[in-house]
């Protein structure tokens, strides 16, 4: 049992730090909700020289050779200055996807033009049936030649609009199971009958209605076998999950730091409200949630870095922490009072993204149901 | 950073578990709130199941072997206490001694206070209990009057303390007195080790929604060496408080959460209402979900403050979140399992048509307990609001 950071994470941690608060103000935080393409190319450059997106990549494709749990303390940081753009969407749903399931070609094809920034992916997994199951997947890939023919409606994709090739989860067979028929293809955006469109969010992160109208896709295209597409499917559901808790992590611990220092300033009735027992009560409460939320992020970033079991534990971690950050938020926004309901304000920032990052990769009623199956798996064995 | 144990640890746990599971009787179901009379019978088994611990090296796991420890890592003593609270704590109230009593002896005891008190707690020879709160200190802790005045190389206690667990079993006290009336409150403060049997102490038990857990203690002119001094004079609140600090940080109820989780679940896979399973109910299954989520957030929390304690690191508001945490969380899970068993719930031990032996009444009762001993939780927001550096009035 160790929580410690290695040296190099911590020096990751910092320099991570340091870089985003220098080069992810709030300003441009802001100015990227109303801009439609949602993401700073000169950053996103910047990021790419650093190395980001390829910190859990092997050298040979271009990456640090760090590991997912390196990732996760990455974003953190990125949480926590609410850094927008598709760095998730590209690194987190697509880049560890082929490297999970990709050929060595498919490998060699994306994973260093994703390493150095040059392209961008974007995950198409949910649809209007908005849930993650495998029974909400309707839409089709239907063998025609060398190619599949996809057609159907994606809903709720982050940076698809801005995208190079996206993910696409679909059906390809059926059978009493819905997890089987399930199959992957990397899908060329500009590919003719597929088209995007963005749509107004609370978090204003250019979630996309993705419509694919015969859109083909080369054989050559699939991301691991026929039908069987499932399995990696939950890996990237797991990844996804754990790296919104890391973002929420970082964000929680920023509005705790907002709010302390605002709750020591401002005064009311000749001293700082931060005096009043009430006040201090609620920032007490709002540590065990972040504290709890972290050291369960970890954990299950951890499992996933050692390939262990992880199922139990990136349920709880998500389910958890969706709700904490929530709470965290709220109670930032009660000490906050009004000012904290202005556009001007950073804490109506978080309180919004908080919402969306609960919603991603399951909420606490769809963990709920996945953590039920695992209930005989004891934490203490 | 690593979130397993080492084989070792993982095959001390299994060693323990296994034991445990066959020595641990299956009446038997924690010392806090007995039924008044059940008392003899539990405290008989805890006082001779303790020294049968004791004897194999499983009492105390992490103290030095010259004061009766086996000297293991504080992984080993974070399993020890997660599986002795998953089998309801059989070594009954030398917990105190183990957890706290214990350790604050072995950092601010005289040698010769140390082996003296030592071994006797490891060998689960002496209980000890904690004279803290008086009628009119009890959040207020530092304002408590029981006087000590110096004669010689004595002190004459004379005063009273109430809600100490299980002063009537023990056979020694950490008794915190007023050695000086005229300095600040914190500053007048002396804790003491008092031999239970010492003339002038009257202990009567307070009958409570918790049996016979909590007592009164008189004090009439009772005399203690001034040897008995643990600390310095006048010094003994920073002392108490470091106490305070074991006591919260190692509160490991949520195991014992993992127990009634373990039984309730049995319990809805094999009931049937109007022929369906419980099981399959999508609101007992959430309330599962909430459950298991629960003890794994305590859990991180709890591992988390032991793990500072193995690198010595200070611990700060730590040991506060963690009690808040863990015992606010224990209210919700005892009456979440109180909800599942709707209606049975009301059901005592020895009712009939009482499910699961009536453990999950006994469990919501002491509930109520954790927010309140040991610090309240309106207290433990006091420190964590403090070590958050917020302004004083």
């Amino acid at each position: 049992m160790d929580f410690a950071l290695t040296e190099g994470q911590e020096m990751l941690r910092k320099s991570a730090r340091n870089f985003l608060e220098k080069e992810c103000p709030k300003t441009l935080v802001r100015e990227m909700e109303r801009n439609d393409k949602g993401y700073s190319p000169e950053l996103w450059k910047k990021i790419a020289g650093l190395g980001w997106m390829g910190m859990a990549l092997p050298e040979k494709y271009g990456g640090m050779g760090g590991d997912f749990l390196d990732l996760v303390f990455l974003l953190e940081e990125m949480g926590r200055a609410l850094v927008p753009g598709p760095f998730i969407s590209s690194v987190v749903h697509c880049g560890l996807a082929i490297l999970e399931a990709g050929t060595e070609e498919q490998k060699l094809k994306f994973l260093p033009k994703l390493a150095n920034g040059e392209i961008i992916l974007a995950l198409a997994f949910t649809e209007p049936s908005a849930g993650y199951g495998a029974d909400d997947i309707e839409i089709t890939a239907i063998s025609d030649g060398d190619d599949y023919v996809i057609n159907g409606i994606k809903l709720f994709v982050n940076n698809a609009h801005v995208a190079d090739y996206l993910l696409c989860v679909t059906r390809t067979g059926s059978s009493a199971s819905p997890e089987d028929g399930i199959s992957l293809f990397l899908v060329d955006s500009t590919t003719a009958g597929l088209s995007t469109a963005l749509l107004e969010t609370i978090a204003e992160d250019k979630q996309c209605e993705v419509v694919f109208k015969n859109v083909r896709v080369p054989k050559e295209n699939m991301l691991g076998k026929l039908d069987e597409g499932w399995p990696l499917v939950e890996k990237i559901f797991a990844y996804g999950a754990v790296a919104e808790c890391a973002q929420m992590v970082g964000g929680a611990q920023k509005v705790l730091e907002m709010t302390i220092q605002y709750a020591s300033e401002r005064v009311q009735f000749g001293r700082p409200i931060g005096s009043f027992q009430a006040v201090q009560h609620t920032l007490a409460n709002m540590v065990p949630d972040i504290d709890s939320s972290r050291y369960m992020t970890w954990e299950a970033a951890w499992r996933i870095s050692q390939n262990l079991p992880h199922n139990m534990e990136v349920s709880v971690a998500k389910a958890w922490t969706s709700e904490a950050y929530r709470r965290v938020c709220s109670s930032g926004h009660q000490i906050h009072g009004a000012i904290g309901f202005s556009l001007d304000h950073d804490m109506q920032l978080y309180f919004r993204r908080a919402k969306e990052a609960e919603l991603a990769f399951g909420d606490a009623g769809i963990h709920k149901d996945i953590i039920t199956r695992y209930i005989d798996q004891s934490p203490l064995a | 950073m690593e979130f397993s144990f080492t084989p070792k640890e993982q095959a001390f746990r299994r060693e323990l578990h296994d034991y445990l599971q066959s020595e641990v009787p299956e009446w038997f179901a924690g010392i806090f709130a007995l039924p008044e009379g059940e008392h003899d019978k539990v405290w008989e088994f805890t006082t001779q199941f303790a020294r049968k611990l004791a004897k194999k090296g499983l009492l105390i796991r992490s103290w030095p072997k010259e004061y009766g420890g086996q000297e293991a890592t504080h992984m080993e003593q974070l399993i020890l206490a997660e599986e002795m609270a998953y089998f309801d704590e059989p070594r009954g109230s030398h917990y105190l001694g183990a957890n706290w009593v214990g350790p604050v002896i072995m950092a601010f005891g005289t040698e010769e206070q140390k082996r003296k008190h030592l071994p006797a707690i490891a060998n689960a020879e002496v209980l000890w209990c904690q004279g803290f709160s008086e009628p009119n200190a009890g959040s207020d802790l530092a304002s408590l009057k029981t006087q000590a005045t110096v004669d010689g190389d004595e002190y004459i206690i004379n005063g009273q303390k109430i809600w100490t667990s299980y002063a009537d079993h023990a056979g020694w006290c950490l008794i915190g007195v007023r050695t000086d009336t005229a300095a600040p409150k914190h500053k007048g403060i002396t804790y003491l080790l008092m031999d239970m049997k010492t003339p002038g102490i009257t202990v009567h038990p307070i009958r409570s929604i918790f049996g016979l857990h909590f007592c009164e203690v008189f004090l009439d002119n009772v005399r203690v060496p001034t040897q008995n001094t643990l600390g310095e004079r006048n010094r003994g609140w920073y002392v108490m408080m470091q106490s305070m600090e074991y006591e919260r940080g190692g509160y490991i109820k949520y195991a014992r959460c993992q127990r009634t989780l373990d039984e309730i679940v049995k319990y809805v896979k094999e009931t049937s209402v109007k022929g369906k399973l419980l099981i399959d109910d999508p609101l007992i299954r959430n309330k599962l979900a909430d459950m298991a989520i629960g003890i794994r957030a305590v859990r991180a929390l709890t591992h988390h403050m032991y793990w500072m304690q193995s690198q010595r690191l200070t611990a700060g508001y730590h040991p506060s979140v963690v009690k808040m945490a863990s015992s606010e969380f224990d209210q919700n899970f005892t009456n979440i399992a109180m909800q599942i068993l709707g209606l049975y719930g009301r059901l005592s031990k020895d009712s009939k048509y009482t499910r699961l032996k009536g453990r999950i009444v006994r469990e919501y009762i002491w509930s109520r307990e954790g927010t309140v001993a040991g610090g309240t939780s309106e207290i433990q927001r006091n420190v964590i609001a403090s070590g958050l550096g917020l302004p004083k009035e």
